[in-house]
């Protein structure tokens, strides 16, 4: 069949191009002069000129805007010219393509019938200006152009993992009409030697060691026959590091190193530690037993309660080495997987949040490690996709951090949050002999394969091409009908239990699902993309947008109804059988027939060594000038505005954020937390989001950071209203290969930090996730590690939303006050992270300065509050002015330790001279003091330093 | 009796229930309903006496943003939407929904036929923003036209969000005289005080000519904008409410529409 290839291109100018341009000459490609960018449509078809004329007017172009052309393929070639190179792009045969989807479902709309299938794509026009080339001739030659242009390919236009790119005319990327294959391999794995086994897990990229390997050998032999490959993919997607979390559930060793001045740490640190999360994550909220969690570690999302009809439920995952091989995708689909955790708890998903940790922006090529991408295509493609998902989706992204360090380099960390709300008592995890096993949402293709096996290793320069396949490109839209569909099939009580497609794809979610009733399951139900998927990839598969159903047959109809309302496909692929195995066949033949204990419980428990670095500290003090280190702290990245990124994800839609990530007077300040009135709860009742999360303490003291993010987490909830006795926290773990001890030592402390400071404070935990193996192994051999990692999302409650405080000043003549223990250190500080002294360390009356606070809002007398953070008191007094356009005098003498030292538990407060004996009464037995007033001139009065809030705000605007 | 109104929810519809809940606020009665609903013929257009063509990404904005929408209710509804509009009843198209609204010809719409629908707007378009991708911002509207009975008598500025990427108003030189001469253009882009952006940007946030955010057709009864006035009808919606600030809320609009549209219940 003919294909025709399409080019549209805008009229005047593309506003695309200014984009591509910047970020080209931000790469440091300085010789590009222009880029015009034109989009190339595939269409295989039977369609007469006239059709095809119709397809480029009705369909492929805006008539106002845009003109097509087109012919037939093969395109006759186009003569080079001097300067200048044509560099197209197209997408791999399987990678999912909606906009082609889309073509061929409205061309037949249109009544064009002829048109077959549709594939997209992408035209790059470089312009080269040779005076700023090296090379001495007037005009650059056709090759070197060529050069340039594949260079910018490379790192900008194309990303290999999912494109082609050609310089000249690309051919369309259709995938090739196979044969369906019913392909079953068998792995003789019963009388294979150590050496043998461990050979096979790194041949098949299974990630499992010497004793899961020998556990995997062991049933073989008891059950007396080898495995096939989709048992054996199976077992390897069930064990991995990803699904089970076996560093967390380890048994460990702990080596304490001796020198430490801190006696009362080391003496807590314990030898041994039978299970991470059972010793002090479950533990924690087990102790603290609040009434109102409802759901913690169990299901797909921790769910607490909201009012008396409703609950809401609040997971964070991260989706980091995807991100690291295709940003956009990794983090669309991070964003995708979150949201269906959500919907795996029956809930509704209500808001967002996005906490992103890259390298430095300005590192130059040859400094990063082969294969890797730059951190700045990492961070715009990232964005791109959290955009991208969230928006479209319809779900506002109402609350994150961006934070730069070198160790995020080769590992940037995308941490994806969804927040849902559902009628309490619906959500069920139940399912019953003979339910059928449902799978709802979009079809199975070869994309994500071992995916959550890929995540559990450390990545190197080949990872992108090997683990291509694991990079999923998310449908949102295909994900918004999957809301539709099961928050009415929930109300209506259609479905027994249910969960999302992950890692592991149907092998996870079935098997799960199946691991007490056991299920048989034909694989050829499965709808696919495309033929010729082998069983085990159909099984493994980890495309997107699924969802997976325990629905009794009686209810299939109306299930069925509700999903071609919404444009949602519903396939039926076996049954809850009460058989205790769990079968998977292929046109009738069982290709996995397993015990369903082995595959759940049969995996050894890791042993593993934890060596913990107590190290010695000193401290320095230098003398400094005032302004100007406040003022670039303003504009470091990691305290600078990220209002450019916070702009371009929807954070008003559902119409609930009352407090939002910007605020003030201009709306540019930034929120300690935001404030949501979920959509359709009745009363003033709301919830509150915000993070804690600082690598730089991490480094250098993992338990105190623990302990740090947690107050930090807390007190940003509590600033803006939140009830400190209803927040829940939970936690994300990102760190490098724990098989080494002095990387599992810092985990085990973090671990035991969260452990403490959930109790000091009396906030469980109910959801918590890990990354491990955040490292990338250069091919100099060097290892490049994250530095550890842990963010705690917090979700708090207030009754009364119309209470809520923001932190931008009010009103001149208000006071400002210092509240909570404050005891600024320059440990890990942005201030100067080489200084070596401790971190901040959390003060035991921080609770109850919290308690304070929050009755002091409650009772009307705080007009702002901010936290001392990054940067400490002088930045957090910056940002106040920023938010109000208001100065502060602040009359103490203040140090530079006082000043820009780090501390925890401390709040800046305004307060309006009536309510100042209240406010006192309130503080009276609590650290509290008053550092001077909000003033009407702008400028920030630091004793003898003067800084106009007009030279503060370029500066927080104006990252470095 | 309160005025029956159909909020259309298209494959990637996604702020049905925020238009639904400021329609109820103003005093109508909200019926989000799939599309395929009125493909299959289980609701009707006849049966109500508002339209909404709410915002969202129907179809992920392929081809364009509300194209494909726009092909839908040209291809399936073309009679219906055609009656609902030459009857006078108010039609409004909130961001997606009014990029469908022009994308398929009913906005800005040319002269008054007897069908009611303009001839295929070939004259204007929404497209990429100046700055080249999304945002999210509050922005100030002005009331301008009489004509549309969505803005007519409003005399305050309304606060609201936009959220899009594709609100760039443009259109070529002759139908812009015809709008303004027939008073079409609805709501503008302005400062606080009410003055003209200019197409001074952030004021006006993605380029559109003349700062239209709005815009009528020829007999007043449909309108088309890209800001979310549905967003900002409660005072704790507004983003400087801690401040004590009262926004001028935008549920005006919708009050205006329902007032009408009591006339066809």
């Amino acid at each position: 069949m003919p294909i025709h290839k399409f080019l549209v291109r805008t009229k005047n100018h593309d506003p695309r191009e200014a984009g591509w341009l910047a970020d080209a000459h931000a790469l440091g490609f300085q010789q590009l002069k222009r880029v015009e960018c034109q989009d190339l449509y595939f269409i295989e078809s039977q369609l007469s000129q006239e059709g095809l004329q119709r397809l480029a007017l009705e369909l492929l172009t805006d008539p106002v805007t845009q003109f097509a052309a087109w012919t037939e393929l093969p395109a006759p070639p186009t003569p080079p010219e001097p300067d200048s190179v044509i560099l197209e792009v197209s997408l791999r045969p399987g990678v999912t393509d909606p906009v082609a989807a889309e073509i061929v479902r409205a061309a037949h709309e249109i009544g064009l019938n002829g048109v077959h299938r549709a594939a997209t794509g992408q035209r790059f026009i470089l312009h080269f200006d040779p005076s700023v080339s090296k090379s001495d001739s007037i005009r650059l030659s056709a090759s070197q152009s060529a050069t340039l242009a594949a260079a910018l390919a490379a790192a900008l236009l194309a990303n290999n993992v999912i494109q082609h790119w050609k310089i000249g005319s690309i051919e369309p990327s259709f995938p090739e009409e196979v044969e369906s294959s019913g392909q079953v391999e068998n792995i003789a794995i019963r009388n294979l030697s150590d050496d043998q086994l461990l050979a096979l897990s790194k041949n098949r990229r299974a990630a499992l060691d010497l004793a899961e390997m020998q556990a995997i050998r062991d049933y073989c032999q008891k059950e007396n026959r080898d495995l096939t490959d989709i048992e054996f993919e199976t077992i390897a997607q069930t064990w991995s590091e990803h699904c089970v979390h076996k560093t967390f559930k380890a048994f460990i060793t702990v080596d304490s190193e001796q020198s430490t001045v801190d006696g009362k740490t080391a003496n807590h640190q314990p030898t041994t530690i039978n299970s991470i999360i059972k010793t002090y994550l479950k533990s924690a909220t087990d102790k603290i037993n609040a009434p109102w969690v409802r759901s913690a570690f169990v299901d797909n999302a921790g769910i607490i309660d909201f009012d008396d009809e409703f609950e809401v439920s609040f997971k964070v995952e991260t989706h980091n080495h995807p991100s690291a091989i295709e940003p956009f995708g990794g983090a669309n689909t991070g964003v995708g997987g979150v949201i269906r955790d959500i919907l795996g708890v029956s809930a509704k998903p209500i808001a967002n949040t996005d906490v992103l940790c890259f390298g430095k922006q300005n590192i130059r090529f040859d400094e990063l490690p082969e294969s890797v991408l730059h951190p700045k295509r990492i961070m715009s493609g990232v964005v791109a996709g959290v955009q991208d998902y969230g928006n479209k989706i319809g779900i506002p992204t109402v609350n994150g951090a961006i934070l730069f360090d070198e160790g995020y380099a080769a590992n940037p960390l995308v941490f994806c949050g969804c927040v849902g709300i559902a009628p309490k008592g619906l959500h069920r995890k139940n399912p019953q002999v003979g339910d059928r096993v449902i799978v709802l949402g979009g079809r199975t293709g070869r994309d994500g394969l071992r995916g959550a096996t890929f995540s559990s290793m450390t990545m190197d320069a080949q990872t992108g091409e090997v683990a291509g396949a694991s990079v999923q490109i998310g449908d949102p839209i295909v994900e918004k009908g999957l809301i539709d569909v099961i928050t009415r099939a929930r109300d209506l009580r259609l479905y027994n239990d249910i969960t999302d497609c992950g890692a592991g794809g149907l092998s996870s979610a079935v098997g799960e699902m199946a691991s007490k009733l056991g299920a048989d399951v034909e694989l050829k139900k499965v709808k696919l993309k495309y033929p010729g998927l082998a069983p085990w990839e159909i099984w493994l598969s980890e495309a997107q947008e699924r969802m997976v159903l325990a629905v009794s047959p009686e209810n299939i109809p109306a299930l069925q109804e509700l999903c071609n309302t919404f444009d949602t496909e519903l396939t039926d692929i076996g049954e809850f059988t009460g058989k205790h195995r769990l079968i998977v066949r292929y046109n009738g033949n069982p290709v996995v027939d397993m015990d369903n204990e082995f595959l759940h419980e049969g995996i050894p428990q890791r042993q593993l060594k934890a060596i913990i670095d107590n190290s010695i500290i000193d401290e320095r003090i230098s003398n400094i000038d005032t302004k100007q280190t406040l003022l670039s702290l303003l504009s470091h990245p990691n305290i600078a505005s990220k209002s450019s990124v916070i702009r371009l994800y929807d954070h008003e839609i559902q119409g609930g954020t009352v407090v939002k990530p910007l605020t003030g007077v201009k709306a540019d300040a930034p929120s300690d937390a935001t404030v949501i009135k979920p959509f359709g709860t009745k009363g003033m009742k709301g919830i509150v989001l915000s993070n804690g999360i600082n690598p730089e303490y991490g480094k250098r003291d993992a338990y105190h950071m623990a302990f740090a993010v947690i107050d930090e987490a807390i007190r940003n909830a509590v600033a803006v209203g939140a009830d400190p006795e209803r927040i829940a926290i939970l936690d994300n773990f990102c760190w490098g290969d724990p098989k080494r001890p002095e990387t599992l030592g810092s985990l085990v402390e973090a671990a035991r930090g969260c452990h403490d400071a959930a109790l000091l404070f009396r906030t469980p935990f109910i959801s918590g996730k890990d990354s491990l193996n955040n490292e990338y192994l250069g091919t100099d051999g060097q290892r490049h590690a994250i530095p550890p990692t842990l963010l705690i999302s917090a979700l708090g409650m207030m009754d009364d939303i119309t209470k809520a405080v923001t932190m931008d000043l009010k009103e001149a003549g208000n006071a400002l006050y210092l509240v909570g223990d404050f005891a600024p250190v320059f440990g890990g500080s942005h201030f100067d992270t080489t200084i070596d002294e401790t971190v901040p360390q959390v003060s035991e009356i921080a609770p109850q300065v919290y308690k304070a606070l929050h009755n002091a809002i409650n009772a009307g007398l705080i007009r702002s509050a901010h936290d001392l953070s990054e940067g400490g008191l002088a930045v957090a007094a910056a940002e106040m002015c920023i938010g109000g356009r208001l100065g502060l005098d602040i009359t103490p003498l203040l140090t530079t330790r006082d000043l820009f030292g780090e501390t925890t538990g401390c709040l800046l407060v305004e307060v309006s001279p009536a309510n100042i004996a209240r406010f006192d009464e309130i503080f009276k037995d609590l650290p509290f003091k008053k550092l001077g007033q909000v003033i009407a001139d702008p400028v920030l009065k630091l004793g003898e330093t003067t800084i106009t809030v007009e030279d503060l705000t370029t500066a927080f605007n104006t990252p470095i | 009796m309160k005025p029956q109104t159909l909020i259309i929810q298209a494959h990637g519809t996604n702020r049905d229930y925020d238009v639904a809940e400021a329609l109820t606020l103003a005093g109508a009665e909200a019926h989000p309903v799939p599309l395929n609903d009125l493909r299959a013929g289980k609701k009707h257009f006849a049966d109500y006496q508002m339209l909404v063509v709410a915002g969202g990404f129907s179809y992920a904005d392929s081809l364009g943003a509300g194209k494909l929408l726009a092909l839908d209710l040209n291809s399936y509804f073309n009679e219906e939407i055609s009656t609902f509009v030459a009857s006078g009843k108010p039609v409004i198209g909130i961001c997606n929904g009014f990029q469908a609204l022009v994308k398929s010809g009913i906005l800005p719409g040319e002269s008054p036929s007897p069908a009611g629908r303009g001839v295929r707007g070939e004259g204007a378009t929404l497209t990429f923003n100046q700055q080249g991708h999304f945002e999210c911002r509050w922005v100030t509207l002005k009331p301008t036209s009489q004509r549309c009975i969505w803005t007519k008598g409003l005399e305050n500025i309304i606060e609201c969000p936009i959220a899009h990427g594709e609100g760039n108003f443009q259109s070529s030189q002759l139908p812009i005289t015809n709008y303004l001469s027939l008073d079409q253009i609805a709501l503008t882009y302005a400062y606080a005080d009410g003055s003209p952006a200019n197409g001074e940007y952030p004021i006006n946030p993605n380029g559109s000519i003349l700062d239209i955010a709005g815009i009528c057709n020829p007999q007043g009864n449909v309108l088309g904008l890209m800001p979310h006035p549905e967003n900002h009808i409660h005072p704790y919606q507004h983003p400087q409410w801690t401040r004590g600030v009262k926004g001028n809320s935008g549920l005006v609009l919708f009050e205006n529409g329902v007032k009408y549209a009591k006339d066809f219940a």
